[in-house]
């Protein structure tokens, strides 16, 4: 077996071609989050703000979560009218599930912020655009960091299936694995999903103590 | 409820496409005119990236700058591909091809194809030299299921009613009635499978089907000593495997490199190269560059 | 247009008869999706109630299945079908191994969360371990538990039909085979089915849900998330994120 995997990765072609896998599993990935953050952010803050709304988008975005993602995967083209075999449908998909994963915790979030806080902004000067931006939104960062975690290890697993529809990513070494009937690509796929799903588990950790200074000054955290 | 979903569709799209013009989703630098370079596509299985890899390793022996990239997918995003300039030459075969551009041909020999592929063919693109090798589909069955006296489709028409035949999804609908009418052959059961792929070959292997149906070239025929059934009645189209080029990406002396890799290629040392990918586990590049050294070209 | 092929294909008298037909395709995934989770069951609620009752290895737990929630389903079933060579069975065995992690968070976390207080007052009141365990703790956990439950149920819909690429029966069939020939009819009908499917089944599980958690229990979540709010409680301890993604929408793990 090791050997195997030491054949595997001794060719440098391929350690090349894995190479451009990771990178492009890691953008399939990722840019997903940051399109949800930019969606879920005013779409939760829509929800805190207008009661009836909460509901509504609450309710369809429990239902889009339930679908399947290599379903959600062909559905998209369908609806949005792009090419089915175009892998900026993977993007989309899982944009629309992150988002639907965060708009709950982001209207919750904003709920949860102190109403004296906003008062005291408020009575300080603050119109309400950058008021939300400074204050209440930096309040929300610790439950929106805990939703991106969790939402940035499901799309890293979940960009892989998207090698059954052509898409490219790490994926692409188990179709190519099975097609072969060798285990040491997909064992190597397997591995570097892994990895890569705790790089950034990692790195956005460090990002929210950077962007939550306060929480490490008090020792406590205020969502 | 509706509206909500679709407008965040449509958000995502449009963020998606206000970026999409930096990131390398679309693939597709221009590959070029005669002297830029030369982007060689591949579908996503072996035999389809070694060619890919020959055709691009061929070029740049005659001088001309050439890469590739693999993967791309099925035969429609690939012939878009080949269209729009994304990319230069595929490797491709002839039944298949001439299928694609015309669904109504019921030609099947190897030379009646390849005259009709070259009048199919759209403007702008061009089908250089057909190979003498073929990866065609072929029925086969076990070396016990053979010595009860079956080596062509015809020998087995008559027990077709005891076996089930593995085969990919698609072949019920395009081949069911076909064999049929021509052969009077009708399968107890059509289990769906894969293309050529190890679901086949394990189910063939295991006796859940009888029959599996596979492709000429497969490194599995030989290595689990499977029997091939004679065609007599050329069910199957040829699939001579061909070089689908855009003519702007591939100049004279690119197309005489293509053309000698054609004449070297047959069905035999094409099995090898296949076999050295899928059962030797080497890469596509690698066997690619030495079939081009021990051809000289 | 599309939706004119899904309707041609869904309208075609042919495809939903034989072997290949959408209701035998149904079954067959309706089959391996709940055969699997109540599989997935019978292992994941004895171990987390005992993880949770005794307080030992939940660490080891919440760790593991977050590993777990991380492995790229369609590597799994790969490997595990070129490993035992082939056939239904080892990949049934994926979809277990799936299903597990969802449901033991769950319960691990439902007993977790059982009021200390409550624990403490049937301690008190002469309650034995185990009549403590299946009193008040267990019930207690019900409504983490079944959202345990309806995740691994999401996930394993969505990887039976991935695992139609190694070539497991059911909606994913459909899918795939419409796929190789772009046949986007089968393929969009398939995928339409698949997601109909996960919906149905979740909608099922939240009525199940509501039939089996005591009613003091549903009024109790209401009033202390309320409390909650007001009080301003980080939501974002690790134990705490264990609980939430427990449930359906705030997102477990994924095929």
């Amino acid at each position: 077996m090791f050997a195997d995997l030491g054949k595997y990765l001794g060719n440098a072609g391929t350690r090349a071609q894995i190479a451009d896998h990771l990178v492009e599993h890691v953008y399939l990935s990722l840019l997903p989050i940051v399109f949800a953050v930019l969606l879920a952010v005013p779409l939760g803050w829509a929800c805190h703000r207008y009661r009836p709304l909460r509901g509504a988008l609450i309710g369809v975005a429990n239902v889009v979560y339930t679908v399947p993602s290599l379903a959600l995967f062909v559905i998209i083209p369908a609806v949005a009218g792009t090419q089915i075999l175009w892998p900026g449908n993977v993007i989309i998909a899982l944009t629309v599930y992150t988002t639907a994963l965060l708009i709950r915790p982001v209207a919750e979030a904003l709920d949860a912020v102190p109403d004296h806080v906003v008062a005291a902004a408020t009575a300080m000067g603050y119109r309400p655009l950058p008021r939300f931006l400074t204050v209440e939104l930096p309040l929300a960062v610790p439950v929106l960091a805990a939703g991106v975690r969790v939402g940035s290890v499901s799309n890293i697993s979940l960009v892989s299936v998207g090698a059954i529809i052509g898409s490219g990513g790490l994926g692409v070494l188990f179709t190519d694995g099975f097609s072969r009937r060798y285990l040491a690509p997909i064992l190597v796929g397997i591995v570097l999903t892994l990895a890569l799903a705790l790089v950034v588990d990692l790195l956005l950790v460090a990002l929210r103590r950077a962007l939550t200074p306060w929480t490490r000054a008090q020792g406590v955290s205020v969502a | 409820m509706k509206r909500t979903l679709a407008v965040v569709v449509s958000a995502a799209a449009l963020l998606l496409s206000a970026c999409g013009s930096s990131d390398s989703l679309g693939g597709g630098e221009d590959s070029g005119s005669g002297g830029g370079q030369i982007v060689v596509g591949s579908a996503d299985f072996s035999e389809n990236k070694i060619l890919a890899e020959i055709y691009a390793g061929a070029l740049r022996n005659a001088g001309l700058d050439a890469t590739t990239k693999q993967n791309i997918g099925a035969r429609e995003v690939v012939v878009t591909a080949l269209q729009d300039g994304s990319l230069g030459v595929v490797p491709e075969y002839s039944g298949n091809l001439l299928t694609f551009f015309d669904k109504a041909n019921e030609l099947t020999t190897s030379e009646e194809v390849y005259a009709a592929l070259g009048e199919k063919t759209p403007d702008g693109l061009t089908v250089l030299d057909k190979a003498e090798a073929e990866d065609k589909d072929v029925l086969v069955v076990t070396r016990e299921t053979a010595a009860t006296g079956i080596a062509s489709i015809e020998d087995l028409a008559p027990r077709c009613g005891e076996f089930v035949i593995g085969a990919a999804g698609e072949w019920e609908t395009r081949w069911k009635d076909e064999l049929a009418e021509l052969y009077g052959c009708t399968f107890k059961e059509f289990k769906a499978t894969d293309a050529g792929g190890p679901i086949t070959v394990d189910a063939l292997k295991n006796g859940e089907s009888q029959v599996a149906n596979l492709f000429t070239t497969s490194a599995d025929i030989a290595a689990n000593d499977f029997v091939q059934l004679a065609d007599p009645k050329n069910m199957y189209p040829a699939q001579n495997v061909v070089p689908l080029v855009r003519d702007a990406a591939v100049n004279d002396r690119g197309r005489a490199a293509l053309n000698e890799v054609s004449a070297a290629l047959t069905t035999e040392n094409l099995a090898e190269l296949v076999k050295r990918v899928d059962v030797d586990k080497e890469t596509p590049a690698d066997v690619a560059a030495n079939f081009l050294q021990q051809n000289g070209i | 247009m599309i939706f004119v092929d899904v309707w041609v294909w869904l309208s075609d008298p042919e495809n939903w008869s034989g072997a290949g037909g959408i209701p035998a395709r149904v079954g067959q995934h309706l089959l391996y999706c709940l055969a699997a989770t109540a599989f997935a069951a019978l292992i994941a609620v004895p171990l987390g109630l005992y993880v949770g009752h005794t307080g030992r290895g939940g660490v080891v737990l919440v760790g593991g299945g977050n590993a777990i929630r991380a492995l790229p389903t369609l590597g799994l079933v790969t490997v595990l079908y070129l490993v035992a060579g082939g056939g239904t069975v080892p990949v049934l065995i994926g979809l277990v191994v799936l299903a597990v992690p969802p449901i033991l968070a769950g319960t691990y976390a439902g007993v977790q969360d059982v009021d200390r207080g409550v624990v403490d007052a049937a301690s008190g009141m002469g309650m034995t371990d185990a009549q403590r365990l299946w009193q008040v703790e267990l019930p207690n956990a019900l409504p983490l538990l079944m959202g345990g439950v309806r995740n691994a149920m999401l996930q394993v819909v969505a990887t039976a039909s991935v695992a139609a690429y190694v070539g497991l029966g059911g909606l994913g069939r459909p899918l795939l085979d419409g796929l190789r020939v772009l046949d986007y009819g089968q393929l969009v009908g398939g995928a339409l089915f698949v997601a109909l499917l996960a919906v149905l089944l979740d909608l099922l599980l939240s009525v199940v849900q509501r039939l089996v958690v005591p009613r003091g229990l549903r009024l109790a979540p209401a009033s202390a998330a309320r409390r909650r709010v007001r009080r301003g409680v980080d939501d974002s301890s690790p134990q705490k994120l264990v609980a939430t993604a427990g449930q359906p929408d705030s997102g477990g793990s994924r095929a």
